[in-house]
């Protein structure tokens, strides 16, 4: 099959020679693909928006013996508008990239669900209904549960015993006093409700959960994942914690 | 393989952006093949720029002096700034000979992926040369790209509060072109830009 197409979420972009740039795509039924984009950087490009990270495509692709060729690109829906005028929605939005970029390690492999999540993350984040940050730890939450990672937040990670008193990135989520390791963070019981509400979706108990468990649900998360992926998200560095007052151009 | 110093060049000079394995050989080639006197200049170009080129102390663009070209030129308009990502734009711009005003470098634009944020950028320099009040018309001329528009909301929301008449550069459909072709966003701003036509 040399040629073939599908639909994606454009993850990030790198700039190659004169025009072009390098598209990495995570697609619905192939995964993870990364795909040059010719004459992209050009005003006159027939691609025009369309590659730009955040946009859902719907893509032609050619198969290439390093990287594919993408050789048409339709607009299903740009995320990314909605997003660029609201700072802190996009330094979220970044870090959502970001985070599926690196949980989907290898190319060409199929991951569903991680694309179906991914699409759902930036629909909520665009539609302005609950606080970006809130957002993004739900996203990160149930990404690492997709991939296999997901937190213990009702028993004990190691006994299953009822009794939580800390949460050990270490030992998958939180633990009883007996298994509880050495350097592990004593949460308000409020911030592992958070976490709980944020995995399953439970967003009444999430939008009126306080700034400060949700500060404190936004550290534990990050630490989480960062120790899973093995590796920092550059991203979480710039993410607005509070949503400024939306700014528009005159 | 080639030996010694002819390799080294070819290493060189595959160090350069958008040079390749292939180019590189053959650009040492040609050199090799060069009269000594051309060598010799290209060499003194390459030495000089490094020497003599700096960033203007002002906007920071590139400059031969302290301050660049434009800075100095007192003919040009003090109360206009225009905001660019870098100086290949400030050219881009100049060759338009559209706008008189006085330029402000940021040296990229705001990419969380890539790990660049408002503090990676010349924006703490740009406050500096608003806060005297002398400007009142702020230019956003990023690039119309997802990071460029991000760098232009940044700017504006720090800079609404100051009373300057912040305005970002017209996105739309490129002349030349055909509208069949154009996508939805580019088409969808072109729409909201919209002007009268006054006949």
């Amino acid at each position: 099959m040399s040629l073939y197409r599908d639909e994606g979420i454009v993850l990030r972009t790198h700039k190659l020679g004169e025009a072009d740039r390098i598209v990495t795509v995570l697609t619905r039924r192939t995964g993870k693909v990364r795909g040059v984009a010719k004459g992209v950087r050009r005003t006159m490009s027939r691609f025009g928006a369309r590659l730009e990270p955040f946009t859902h495509v719907d893509l032609q692709l050619h198969n290439g013996r390093t990287l594919d060729v993408i050789t048409q690109a339709e607009t299903i829906h740009p995320y990314g508008e909605a997003l660029v005028h609201d700072y802190p929605r996009y330094t979220a939005g970044s870090a959502m990239l970001e985070t599926a970029d690196r949980l989907i390690m290898g190319e060409k492999e199929p991951a569903l669900r991680q694309f179906l999540l991914l699409v759902g993350g930036l629909r909520t984040l665009g539609s302005g209904g609950h606080e970006p940050r809130l957002v993004l730890d739900a996203y990160f939450l149930r990404s690492l549960a997709v991939a296999g990672y997901a937190p213990a937040l009702e028993a004990c990670a190691r006994c299953k015993a009822p009794a939580v008193r800390a949460f050990a990135i270490v030992a998958g989520g939180v633990v009883c006093g007996a298994c509880r390791p050495a350097g592990s963070a004593v949460p308000a019981g409020e911030t592992i409700a958070l976490m709980s509400a944020l995995l399953k979706g439970d967003w009444a108990t999430a939008d009126a959960s306080e700034g400060r468990h949700r500060a404190e649900c936004s550290g534990l998360v990050a630490a989480y994942l960062q120790w899973h992926l093995e590796h920092g998200i550059r991203s979480l560095r710039h993410v607005e914690r509070e949503p400024a007052s939306s700014t528009t151009l005159d | 393989m080639y030996e010694g110093v002819l390799q080294n060049l070819i290493d060189e000079l595959g160090m350069l952006p958008g040079v390749g394995p292939k180019s590189a050989q053959r650009i040492a080639f040609h050199l090799l093949a060069a009269e000594p006197a051309d060598v010799k200049r290209l060499a003194h170009a390459l030495l000089e720029v490094k020497d003599k080129v700096r960033f203007c102390r002002v906007c920071g663009n590139v400059a031969a002096e302290e301050e660049c070209r434009i800075c100095r030129d007192t003919r040009r308009d003090t109360h206009v700034i225009c905001v660019v990502e870098e100086s290949k734009d400030v050219v881009a711009i100049e060759k338009t000979r559209e706008f008189r005003g006085r330029y402000h470098v940021l040296g990229g634009a705001i990419s969380p992926i890539d790990g660049v944020g408002p503090d990676d950028l010349r924006i703490r320099e740009l406050m500096t040369r608003l806060a005297d009040g002398r400007v009142t018309e702020l230019i956003i001329a990023t690039d119309p790209n997802l990071e460029g528009e991000a760098t232009a909301t940044y700017l504006a929301r720090l800079v609404k509060p100051m009373g300057l008449k912040v305005t970002r550069l017209a996105s739309g459909l490129p002349v030349g072109g055909d509208l069949e072709y154009a996508d939805e966003v580019t088409l969808g701003r072109a729409f909201e830009g919209r002007r009268l036509l006054d006949v």
